[in-house]
Order: C-alpha cells, then structure tokens, then sequence
C-alpha cells in the first residue's frame, strides 16, 4: 500500500470582492497516494484551481484568504509554513503547469532562461550544469534541436511547444506531485492528445503523483486513476474513475457525463447540457449549492447542505437523493 | 538592424529641413527684425540698416535666404562661396558681432572645457534633470505599486499627481521664494554655476514633471504585470520575490515607461527654456529665449536645429534601446 504524500483536510478560501465575500473554497478534503494520479473535475469558477493555489499558497492575498484547514505534506502542513519554507517546496516537490501556455511564460526572457531557474535555485547546480540540464530536459518533452532552442524567447514556440516547455520546467527538479491545472484546455484537439501522451510517458518514467484540473471528463477517463468532483467549492463526488462513469451518483457527476459526445452513439441526437450557471457565493448556502439546477431535488436538499456519504469501496457523494432509485437516503 | 539605422539616420535630413522651413516661415512672419530699435541701443539709420541687410542677404528673395542657409551661398562682400547648414554652419548671430551661432552655442568661454560652453551646460542640466526622472521616478513607481492602497502608495501618488499639474514655472518660483528669499540657503542670482549645490533646484524643477509622469507610468505597468499567469508561474517555480519582482516584473514593466522616455526628453528641452531664463542659467535655453526677443534670426534657425536634432536622436535611441528589452521587437521591413 503506498503511502499518502498529500492530504488536506477541511480547507476553507474566501476572497474579498466589492459586492461581498466570496466563498470559493467550503471544506475540501481529499488524500492523494505516492504516484496516484488525481482528476478534478467541475465548471469553471467551481473552486478547482483555487483549491490547489491555496495548497501552494498561491492565492493574491488580499483579496484571497485561507480560512481554515490542514494540508499535510511530506510531514508538514502547507498552510501552516511560512513563505520562505514555502517557496522551497513549491518547484522543487510540488510544481504546477497552468492552463495558458502563451501567457503562463515570461515573454522577455529566454526559455533557458526560465527552465534554468528552478534548477539553480533548488538543485543547487551551476549556470552551466542547469543549462546541460535544461537541454535534457526540453529533449525529454520533444522539442526537437533542444539546446539551441534554450536562446530562443517563448514567442518563438507554438502553443503546444509552450506547454510542453512549462511541463519540462514543472518537472525539472523530479518534484514528488506535479499539479496540471487545465493544462490541454487552451490547446488544439491534437495537440492536447499530444500533451496528455507526454505526461503519461513522464509519469512512467519518473514517478511523480499528478493532480490534473479539468473541465473534460473525458481527459480525465484516460489519465487518472481516481477522480473528484467539485461544484460551488465543494466536492460533491469522489470514487475511481471506473466505478464514477459506471456508477456515477450526483445528479451533477450524471449531468456532466451525460454532456459528453459518445463515440458510440449511432443516432444524432443534441448533446445534453445542464440548465443554469454554477452559483456566485456570496453566502455560504444552507441547501445543497446544485439544488437550483437540480432535477432530482426534493424540499430536504432546499433546507440542509449534504455533507460527502460514502456509498460504497471508495465511493462518496454529497447527495440526499439516491438518484439510481429516485428515493431519499 | 544595420539597414534600419541608416534608414532611420536619412529621414533625419527631410525632418529637419522640414523643421527649419517651419522656423524660418514662422520667423519671418513675426512682426520685427534684428535691427530693430531697442531703447537701450543706439538707433540704426536707414542707410546702416540697408547695408546691414546687403551684408547678410536679407535684401535677397525668401526663397533665397533660405536656400542660403540650408546649402550655402556666396558672400556679398567677399565672393567667396560658404556653406550653409549642410556643412554645419549655423550663420553669423546677428546680435553678437562677429560670433556664428554655433561658436555662441558650443564653443566653451576661453580656458574652459566643452562642458562648459551653452550646450554643454544645457546638456548637463538635462541629463541631470533625467536621471531624476529616472532614478526616483521609476522606484517610486515600483515601490507604490507593491504598496498598492497603503500610505506609501498614496503618498507616491500625491506626490506624482502634484508633479504633473503643478507647471514647471510655478514650482520653480515656490522654491526660488522659499529656499532663496525665505531660508536663504541658495542665492536667487548665481554668477558661479560651477558649484553643485546651485544645480539642485534648477534640475529639480526641470525633472519633478517627468519623474512624477515616469513613477505614474512605472506604478500602473508594475500593477498590470503583477496579475500577468508568467508572474505566477515564476513564484510557483519557488523563485525569491526579489527575483520575481526585478527579473520577471521589472523587464516588462519597463516597456511602456522607455516609449515615453523620448517623449519626456522633448518634454525637458521646452520646459529647459523656461527654467533656464527663470534662474540664469548659462544654457542653451536662455540663449534661445533672448535670440527670439532680439530677433536673431540665425540664432534661432540655428538652437531650433539642434533641438530637433536632440529630440530625433533621443527617439531613435528609444527605438534600439527597445530591441534589447523586448525581444518580440526586431527592427527590420
């Protein structure tokens, strides 16, 4: 049984907004195993990203603040650190990959520059080994001719180079936990196969447990072992990912499966969509947060939240519905 | 990189006989002349001021004159053929006998180094007034936007906000009442400009405009790069926020703040007229303000030129100094 290497406890953020505070994270908790890879899953503005800046403590503070709870690491609780402990964690054992290649890389300096960096700072090497180093590792994400390019500004790559140039910067120092945040999102069909390819082969070869942010379960289905499901900054279901397309149990988790276009399919018919928008919380909300867009929803969830339930091995939903018979638990 | 520097010197030529065809219109339009009766001078009769006209071609055609200056012509007296601005030759000054403009503005008074010559001195006070600009506008700047919202922030604000209305003059004349006549720690009438502590509040007048539009600029580019997603991969890389904020915030921050850098040059040469007058101030400035009351019309064809040429040139350093700090520029077709 491997070991966990993060688990959070209970975390709460809120951000400071004219119109209010905004609760953008209430209570997640979730555990993650050396080498397991974890999918996130939810709309945009749901609290994914959220939840993984503050684990690195990431969030601009103000307005963003970390309310409450634990996320132990390596032994020691991340939200509990100071910013200097902090910042050699962060790159060095657990690094991120954002969603917007073109922006995520500074413009005005040289990827060898930017890949060199981590290296010198956490790994201790030299200008010249970190350069070494950085050739290997644009070698090990494809980019082709990887030692002249290390002169070359980000402008001069395409979109999917870009990313695969953050993952080589992501992983540079062998980090125990890589956390992919929509990192395919703004890329092309092709090249986000390409992407999630590569991080499947790095996976194998170095090891590393991934957290991978993402709005398209399919992505998710090819890549991660286990799979959460957040909405209105909580996780409303978590299992594995066989048992959740199986088996899935938050009229949320079905909506958002029952969106995706199936191979298999033979008549045309119009995909599915969920009616509505996930809510703005301005309010922590006393009912179930997905009762407004819910079909399933009885008076029960318009007057208490569900709190995360586990149906069965590894399988926990926050629903007062047993959506499979159509009874309340 | 080559091709466009030379493409860039040549347009040069049309930019400033462009500007001197302006000047010499306009100057001419102007009701007076240089041999104007002035209440201190001795009158000029209409036979002296007939000669005096032969002598340096006024009696010449408008079309004439000017071609004179810009390509050369031949002297009336002499017959010799001299050149014109072409060949550097700014013309005689009309007012200070036997002196050509460009002994008056860059030859230093006998014993004294370049430096110390009209434009030498301009050029001092301006460097000096830029540098202020630069080195307290552009920390300033950074140091409210890490600040944003606190006392610091506002104060750099206050201080900015006053800079830019407050006119140069204005401010010039506050601190000639309060350091010179109040405090009296300066004299308000400087003969010896070469000690330090007389340059202090005429670079502090000159700069205070464009420190306080620099800090302005620097503080809303520092604001802009801070939300940028490379900022936040930099600190998700671990990077100390010394790094973070001198290497991956400075190096862009600073793009808008060198566009208006040529700008605020030119800024500097107008306001230097009026600073220098204000505190006679040996420059370049103050010889122009007078050649335009005297009518000196050469010494104003000529200090018009070299201001131009200032500014232009202040541009294009501009333009190059942008391909080192941001490599989506490249100077080409």
């Amino acid at each position: 049984m491997p070991d966990t290497i993060l688990d959070v406890r209970g975390l709460e953020t809120t951000f400071k907004t004219p119109d209010g505070i905004v609760h953008a994270v209430n209570g997640v908790s979730f555990e993650l195993m050396e080498g397991e890879t974890l999918g996130v899953v939810g709309e945009s503005g749901c609290g994914k990203s959220v939840t993984m800046l503050s684990i690195l403590g990431l969030i601009p503070s103000p307005p963003g603040k970390i309310v409450s709870g634990s996320a132990m690491f390596d032994g020691r609780d991340l939200l509990k650190l100071s910013a200097e402990e902090l910042r050699h964690i962060r790159g060095a054992q657990i690094s991120m990959v954002f969603q917007d290649p073109m922006t995520s890389l500074n413009p005005v300096l040289t990827v060898g520059r930017q890949l060199t960096e981590p290296l010198m700072l956490h790994l201790a090497m030299t200008r010249k080994q970190a350069e070494e180093r950085a050739a290997e590792l644009l070698e090990m994400v494809n980019i082709p001719r990887a030692k002249e390019r290390l002169s070359d500004y980000p402008h001069q790559f395409s979109g999917g180079m870009r990313q695969r140039v953050m993952i080589a910067m992501a992983l540079s120092c062998s980090p125990q936990l890589l956390i992919a945040d929509e990192p395919t999102t703004a890329l092309d069909v092709t090249i986000q196969a390409q992407i999630t390819d590569l991080v499947k082969r790095l996976r194998e070869e170095l090891g590393m447990a991934i957290i991978w942010i993402t709005h398209d379960l399919g992505v998710v289905a090819g890549l991660a072992q286990r799979v959460i499901v957040m909405y209105g900054g909580y996780i409303i279901e978590e299992a594995r990912v066989n048992e959740l397309y199986a088996n899935p149990s938050h009229p949320y988790t079905i909506g958002l499966i029952g969106s995706l276009p199936r191979v298999d399919e033979t008549e045309h018919k119009r995909l599915f969509s969920i009616e509505g928008v996930p809510p703005l919380l301005l309010e922590k909300p006393v009912h179930c947060p997905f009762a407004p867009r819910c079909g399933w929803a009885i008076e029960r969830c318009w007057n208490e939240n569900p709190t995360l339930e586990s149906i069965g091995p590894e399988h926990r939903v926050a629903c007062w519905v047993d959506v499979k018979k159509g009874t309340p638990r | 990189m080559v091709n466009y520097l030379v493409r860039r010197l040549l347009w040069l030529v049309p930019v400033l006989i462009t500007v001197s065809a302006v000047t010499f219109i306009i100057m001419r339009s102007a009701p007076g002349g240089p041999w104007d009766t002035d209440p201190e001078r001795r009158q000029v009769d209409a036979a002296t001021e007939k000669s005096l006209n032969a002598y340096y071609g006024l009696d010449k055609p408008m079309w004439r004159q000017f071609y004179a200056y810009i390509i050369g012509d031949t002297n009336s007296q002499t017959k010799e053929w001299v050149c014109g601005m072409i060949c550097g030759n700014l013309g005689p000054s009309y007012r200070q006998r036997g002196r050509t403009v460009q002994d008056i503005l860059f030859a230093p008074p006998e014993g004294k180094n370049f430096w110390q010559s009209r434009f030498g001195y301009s050029m001092r006070l301006g460097v000096l007034a830029l540098s202020m600009a630069v080195f307290i506008g552009i920390p300033l700047g950074i140091l409210a936007a890490l600040k944003q919202n606190t006392l610091i922030d506002y104060t750099a604000l206050f201080i900015a906000t006053s800079g830019i209305s407050f006119p140069s003059f204005v401010l010039a004349i506050f601190l000639i009442i309060i350091f010179g006549s109040w405090l009296h720690w300066v004299d308000i009438v400087v003969d010896d400009w070469t000690q330090i502590k007389y340059w202090f509040m005429p670079m502090i007048v000159l700069g205070f405009g464009t420190m306080a539009y620099t800090a302005r600029l620097t503080r809303s580019a520092m604001l802009e790069v801070m939300r940028q997603d490379y900022v936040r991969t930099a600190r998700a890389k671990g990077l100390a926020e010394r790094v973070v904020i001198f290497i991956h915030m400075l190096k862009n921050a600073l793009i808008p703040v060198i566009t208006i850098l040529g700008p605020a040059l030119a800024g500097l040469v107008t306001g230097s007229f009026i600073i220098e007058t204000m505190f006679s101030f040996p420059g370049m400035g103050r010889a122009y303000v007078q050649a335009i009351g005297q009518r000196d019309y050469s010494m104003i064809m000529g200090t018009t030129v070299i201001y131009a040429l200032l500014v232009a040139v202040a541009n294009l350093s501009v333009d190059i100094i942008y391909v080192f700090i941001d490599p989506r520029i490249r100077l080409e077709e």
